[in-house]
């Protein structure tokens, strides 16, 4: 009797568990954005409307705004000390987002080759730079604020 | 000095908890009253030395003294002086110290409320919480001593990010870490479990209060961190799935899970190796959430290289407790007797699947937490899992979860009869496929999924109610004797009643404001108007202030709704001196029909504003429900019966347990 009842929980777990596992990989295949610096952008060629995460510096004095049947159309540039992507942004930029310091932006690439972000990610730690963009930093060279880069505290 | 005193007490307080981990252990091994006597002074001594430390941070601080390094990092002399004292938890190392004062005030309380512990598990559970204070305290002394001076003393400290100077983000850590600490007595009475291979009503039975205890102060911490992302932010969400976010929602599931499962092993002596196992895994969540998110691994496996031997010291301090104790529970877990048996259909059935689900959902998020860590550090890709992932998957997984919920509350113990309790629930699943088809009328063609949920939230709330009826007899007896009744519940089941009714509403609060959310941004001069819903804006005009330590642009704007009724709202835009950056100060309505939050941005060209207007309907009830989930964990907390570990509680307990067969 017992042993009869653990086996059906066992099964049951099972195939809960299966089940999950199935519906994870499925709904994974959708929801993975890849992360790109522009130096990444520009070698591997991304195809236009492919979806991915862009991070880098938004450049200084880049940021223009206009508006557009009331709308707010700003355009600025990401760059990684290497190579740079121009990016536009239609709506209000999020409190976090300044010139000269880190971004992380949503959305996909257009024919003339500029990045059209559909999100500005606003969540960034107090250090105001988010980590990804850090270490393309480093990677091309560019970083060299050692005293930010040791791991302050989350947001948290 | 205060800093030189500080660290003295911390290496004071390793001691006691070098005492506190040794002899109370060896004395349970041998029986000998004499050293198991020596755990509780050292677990007093360790939470007095551990106040001190953190008082002494606490008085650099407030002297901004910044010859003491994190105090230079983290604070500013001209901060207001509540956030000097937040300031002290707002970094990596002052929030380990404050983390291990909780562990030290938690191992005192048992110290204290469980003199009329059996002694033998007293002494262990005190060891076991003192090895898990070594670990914290080495951690801390080797690499990240709060107390380090910095060889030149800079004139001023770098300050706090305005955003983060927010009452709602001032005490969101110390509450969540009160909830993962909290989970740690939970742990150490498994581990101690698993050690005297004995498990039963009465061990469920003291380790309750704690879990509940843990996971009411998870839960006001994660809703003040959500509270906080919501209004200070102003990005129009509550929830992001952000890992940082999930480090904390993993422990809630699992602690969830924990709450019921004990619950069958004191009621029902079975499921004790599950409940033992969930113990463990829920203050394993706690352990990685704390290193993980502090450590900022989680954004980026570089974090470790940044500092070795932090990593280091995590990785082998989460495998040696995790798996120590997985090792343990696989060769002591077949000592622990199974108890009662129960049929398919019964209230342990539906706490068994409760269980099932909460835990294969906290799976989920850890996987999707974690898969961006792996991707990078096993291919080298750097990627990310989005919400819709967690949104799609999460939410599938909870639909039944919610109709087990609903069903298990009228499920008798052992053997229940369906049918039975379907025909209870025949009024209440048609009021609530009513409810649903009036959603699917008004939102017609705006999918079928918030039809479903809004469905499911109604049966659920209705569900609850019907169950608090039953129990007061409500229409049955006069109206009187059903109010008499109502009074003289016990508070256990005042918990369970609210603990539920608080979920359902917080439910209905989440589908409404998740689904139906309305978002409008527009750039327009002063005298336009835009509108969002039935709302329209009109901006009256834009004035230039000045605040303590910041300069701000507010707009004055009339809102006016379908009926002519009108308010003013004026949202901020501020900019702070000490460190330059913006942030939003939006305008909030709340009502419960739902929020209307204006966020001004800055000017656009002359004399044009970029508006920002979110309605978010039902958004209050997320907070009220989970208030009253809060609410019902605390009155719980307060029942007679779970006097932790008094002798008194227990004779009360099998006295009125006649009484409270129905209660939980």
């Amino acid at each position: 009797m017992r042993k009869k009842r653990r086996l059906y929980l066992m099964l049951t777990s099972i195939a809960v568990l299966g089940l999950a596992v199935l519906l994870v990989l499925s709904a994974l295949e959708d929801s993975i954005r890849l992360f790109y610096d522009p130096t990444e952008i520009v070698e591997k060629g991304i195809k236009p409307g492919q979806d991915f995460r862009l991070g880098g510096l938004v450049a200084t004095d880049s940021l223009e705004r206009h508006e557009i049947k009331g709308a707010m159309v700003n355009k600025f540039t990401v760059t990684d000390g290497n190579e740079t992507v121009d990016v536009t942004y239609v709506g209000l930029l999020p409190d976090l987002f300044r010139e000269g310091q880190g971004v992380v932006a949503e959305g996909s690439m257009n024919s003339a080759g500029v990045f059209v972000a559909t999100e500005v990610l606003a969540k960034h730690d107090e250090n105001y730079m988010p980590k990804e963009v850090i270490d393309s930093l480093k990677k091309r060279g560019e970083w060299q604020r050692d005293k930010s880069a040791k791991t302050k505290a989350g947001a948290s | 000095m205060s800093a030189e005193l500080g660290h003295f007490f911390l290496v004071l307080a390793l001691g006691m908890a070098v005492v506190q981990a040794i002899f109370p252990m060896i004395g349970a091994a041998r029986r000998d009253g004499r050293m198991m006597a020596l755990g509780p002074p050292a677990a007093y001594g360790q939470f007095i030395f551990t106040v001190g430390a953190f008082l002494a941070l606490t008085y650099s601080y407030l002297q901004s003294d910044f010859s003491v390094a994190v105090v230079a990092h983290n604070s500013h002399s001209l901060k207001p002086l509540i956030y000097k004292i937040s300031g002290v938890w707002g970094n990596h190392e002052g929030s380990l110290l404050l983390w291990v004062m909780f562990l030290a005030l938690f191992g005192a309380m048992v110290a204290h409320f469980g003199r009329n512990l059996p002694k033998s598990l007293q002494a262990r559970v005190l060891s076991i919480q003192a090895l898990v204070g070594i670990g914290f305290f080495l951690f801390m002394l080797i690499t990240s001593n709060p107390f380090d001076r910095l060889p030149n003393v800079p004139f001023e400290g770098n300050g706090l990010n305005p955003l983060l100077q927010d009452p709602g983000l001032a005490f969101h850590p110390p509450f969540l870490y009160l909830g993962y600490v909290g989970l740690s007595v939970a742990f150490s009475f498994a581990i101690a479990a698993l050690i005297e291979g004995k498990v039963d009503p009465a061990w469920a039975r003291w380790v309750r209060p704690w879990t509940l205890l843990a996971w009411v102060f998870l839960t006001i911490g994660i809703v003040l961190g959500s509270w906080w992302a919501y209004y200070e932010l102003g990005w129009g969400g509550w929830w992001a799935w952000d890992p940082v976010e999930n480090a904390s929602f993993m422990p809630w599931l699992v602690a969830t899970a924990l709450l019921h499962s004990a619950i069958v092993v004191e009621k029902r002596d079975t499921l004790k190796s599950w409940t033992i196992l969930l113990a463990i895994i829920a203050f394993s969540f706690s352990l990685l959430g704390t290193f993980i998110v502090r450590s900022g691994v989680l954004t980026s496996v570089h974090a470790f290289a940044t500092d070795p031997e932090r990593g280091l010291f995590i990785l082998m301090f989460l495998a040696l407790v995790i798996g120590g104790s997985f090792l343990l529970f696989a060769l002591r877990s077949d000592r622990l007797q199974a108890g009662g048996l129960f049929a398919p259909a019964s209230r342990e059935s539906g706490l068994v699947i409760n269980n099932l689900f909460l835990s294969v959902a906290a799976a989920v998020v850890l996987y999707g937490t974690l898969h961006p860590l792996l991707s990078d550090a096993i291919l080298g890709i750097k990627s990310s899992v989005g919400a819709p992932f967690f949104n799609l998957v999460f939410g599938l997984l909870m639909i039944p979860l919610v109709v087990t919920m609903g069903f298990g509350v009228h499920l008798q113990w052992k053997r229940a009869r369906l049918k039975a309790v379907s025909g209870k629930l025949k009024m209440v699943t048609l009021l609530s496929l009513l409810a649903a088809l009036m959603v699917l009328y008004v939102t017609y063609g705006g999918g079928i999924m918030p039809v479903v949920w809004m469905g499911l939230g109604v049966w659920l709330l209705l569900s609850m109610l019907q169950e608090l009826a039953n129990r007061i007899k409500l229409f049955q007896v006069p109206l009187k004797n059903s109010f008499e009744r109502l009074l003289r519940q016990p508070r256990s089941s005042w918990g369970m009643s609210l603990g539920h009714l608080g979920f359902a509403i917080g439910l209905i609060g989440i589908v409404a404001t998740s689904y139906w959310s309305l978002e409008q941004q527009k750039v327009i001069p002063v005298g336009d108007s835009m509108t969002i819903g039935e709302f329209t804006l009109t901006l009256d005009d834009v004035v230039a202030i000045a605040g303590p330590n910041y300069t701000a642009v507010r707009g004055a704007i009339t809102v006016t709704d379908k009926n002519g009724n009108h308010y003013m709202a004026y949202p901020e835009s501020r900019t702070y001196v000490a460190s330059p950056m913006t942030t939003t100060e939006g305008a909030v309505r709340t009502t419960l029909s739902g929020d209307l939050f204006i966020v001004i941005g800055e000017m656009q060209g002359t004399d044009r504003w970029g508006v920002r207007v979110y309605y978010k309907p039902m958004q209050v009830w997320l907070w009220i429900g989970a208030a009253i989930m809060v609410l019902g964990g605390f009155i719980s907390l307060s029942d007679r019966r779970y006097r932790i570990g008094s002798p008194e509680g227990k004779k009360a307990a099998q006295k009125n347990k006649g009484k409270q067969a129905h209660a939980v």
